[in-house]
């Protein structure tokens, strides 16, 4: 089983991308589970999301505490919340941010394992004219981790959005090109 | 193989309940349960759903709808938390008292002060002794299910039916889940007949007074048909069973055939008490967990059965009964267990309170400090578990 916790900021669409990828998974034949952190959550403030994704039917009805993969929608994130928290030493960290790699593993406190990044806020400001990153950011999950296909993704994301699903999906497709593993 | 969707759990309950075609819902939006009735609203007023929808101003007006539409024979629907819950609480007696066969998803969530919004079962233990039917789920499946089998009893028994669904840490996961095809539901639930109901072409009363020289009948009336809808509801798990394969037990075991030590629960959380029994399990550890899927009526015998020779029973209650012998859960299990020769060990634990996370680590302490009581009896006779010192 992969675990995978989302960090975002109120609005920014992390709760959509939890589901965008237990949506896809389960297309493709996949168990999932995807869910919100339940609270009173306010807009801007610091928020996480939650997904599972199996071979095997899915089993749990707790936070996830030690992910394998943890996403982060927001920049600024990593230098306000713990984002490494818990990550195993095995897992992967997705990061939305322009610096360059070794000011990366400072904030995130000297992690040692691998990393992907994208430049996501440029690229959803000039796609979608928003600095909304949720769909852009699945981009940098799926090159990073091939954990959903772009097929099923697409689908998901055509289901959820209708007429804006395009310009999504096309930040997504240039998230996939541009993103960076260390 | 069936087509699984995914599917928020209160989407996927409220698409359920469409395909059991109601005639009326009536709800007031109160969290956790919101998104059940905002689906079921939209899928009326997008024309999917052949429905009269009730909009009105409290809980206590939900219920009383729905006893009004259903003292005429209409296919019935509502759904609440919590405050809510209680705000309806009048009615939920007279639903019951009248044997009306209504159904409402009770999406569990803690009853204030403090406010809490998160899960527990403190709003369903408060009705337990109201004469409704309690299902629990543990998945989103199961409350799919349920909420197929709710209206399959409530109708052959008329009396009314709660889903208890795990506010959040259910109600709100995204998960796969697949639907019953809608010929075979049609079979398995056919259209509502009620032989006796209002109506102006043959009136009647129901609900009359119950003066002193009639309601102790009817309350043993009622008392025994409480009692006799447990076969119907395992009629109505085997009827299922055979369309879909999913068996329904009113106990449910996990690892119980050698089992030494039991956690006994109910709702969601046993999920992750089946995970900790799976740790244990590959330690050479001797553990299982009773879930208990039928509140009520109780299912003493099965209960019974279920819990083979284990020499404790560590029951992990979900909601505090203040003042009482134990937790809501526990008090039963004690019950029970006098009914028989049977004298395991019963520690009694409430966890969870207000949405706490308790972890499958957390499951393995539980059972850690079962196992304890092996050779020390446990010396109050419940314990609120995991309390901040």
């Amino acid at each position: 089983m992969v675990e995978i916790r989302l960090h975002g900021r109120g609005g920014q669409g992390a709760v959509t991308s939890a589901e965008l990828i237990a949506v896809a998974a389960i297309s493709q034949g996949d168990y999932a589970q995807a869910f919100p952190s339940f609270g009173p959550e306010r807009r801007g403030a610091p928020v996480q999301a939650f997904a599972r994704i199996d071979k095997n039917p899915i089993r749990s009805r707790e936070k996830i505490y030690e992910p394998d993969v943890i996403l982060v929608l927001d920049p600024t994130l990593p230098k306000i919340v713990n984002i490494t928290q818990g990550l195993k030493p095995s897992g992967i960290a997705i990061l939305n941010s322009n610096l360059p790699e070794p000011e990366l593993r400072k904030l995130l406190h000297n992690f040692q394992g691998k990393i992907a990044v994208v430049d996501a806020t440029k690229i959803a400001i000039e796609e979608l004219g928003l600095p909304i990153t949720n769909t852009t950011m699945l981009g940098a999950f799926l090159k990073a981790t091939g954990l959903v296909s772009l097929e099923a993704i697409e689908q998901a994301i055509t289901a959820r959005f209708g007429r804006l699903a395009e310009k999504n999906i096309k930040a997504l497709k240039r998230a996939i090109d541009e993103t960076k593993i260390y | 193989m069936t087509k699984k969707f995914a599917k928020e759990v209160s989407i996927a309950v409220a698409e359920a309940v469409a395909q059991c075609k109601v005639d009326v819902i009536s709800a007031y939006p109160i969290t956790p349960q919101t998104h059940i009735v905002e689906h079921l609203a939209e899928l009326v007023n997008n024309g999917e759903l052949d429905a009269e929808y009730i909009p009105v101003e409290s809980e206590h007006a939900a219920m009383s709808a729905c006893i009004g539409a259903a003292a005429t024979g209409a296919r019935t629907f509502t759904s609440t938390s919590a405050q809510g819950l209680l705000l309806m609480y009048e009615t939920l007696f007279i639903a019951s008292g009248m044997r009306l066969p209504i159904v409402m998803a009770l999406v569990n969530r803690s009853v204030s002060a403090p406010i809490s919004i998160w899960n527990d079962h403190s709003d369903v233990m408060s009705m337990r002794d109201a004469g409704w039917i309690h299902f629990f789920a543990e998945n989103g499946q199961q409350a799919v299910d349920l909420i197929y089998h709710a209206y399959k009893v409530a109708e052959k028994t008329l009396l009314p039916v709660a889903v208890n669904i795990d506010g959040f840490i259910l109600s709100h996961v995204v998960e796969p889940v697949t639907f019953l095809d809608q010929n075979l539901l049609d079979k398995y639930l056919p259209p509502l007949k009620i032989k006796y109901k209002l109506d102006p072409k043959n009136p009647i009363t129901i609900g009359a007074i119950g003066v002193p020289e009639i309601y102790t009948e009817a309350k043993k009336a009622q008392d025994e048909a409480l009692k006799a809808s447990y076969k119907i509801i395992l009629q109505a798990w085997k009827d299922f069973e055979k369309l879909t394969g999913r068996k329904y037990l009113p106990v449910e075991t996990y690892q119980m055939e050698d089992a030494e030590v039991a956690i006994v629960i109910m709702g969601s959380l046993a999920e992750n008490a089946m995970n900790a029994v799976d740790i244990l399990r590959a330690k050479g550890k001797k553990v299982g967990v009773v879930r208990i899927r039928l509140w009520r009526p109780f299912p003493t015998k099965d209960f019974l059965k279920a819990i083979g020779k284990v020499k404790t029973l560590c029951v992990v209650d979900r909601a505090v009964s203040h003042g009482a012998t134990g937790g809501p859960v526990g008090i039963e299990v004690r019950s029970a267990l006098y009914q028989s020769n049977k004298r395991p060990r019963v520690l009694n634990l409430i966890a969870g309170l207000s949405g706490r996370d308790v972890t499958k680590e957390d499951f393995v302490e539980i059972f850690e400090k079962t196992f304890e009581t092996l050779t020390k009896k446990p010396t109050t006779p419940y314990e609120i578990y995991g309390v901040k010192e």
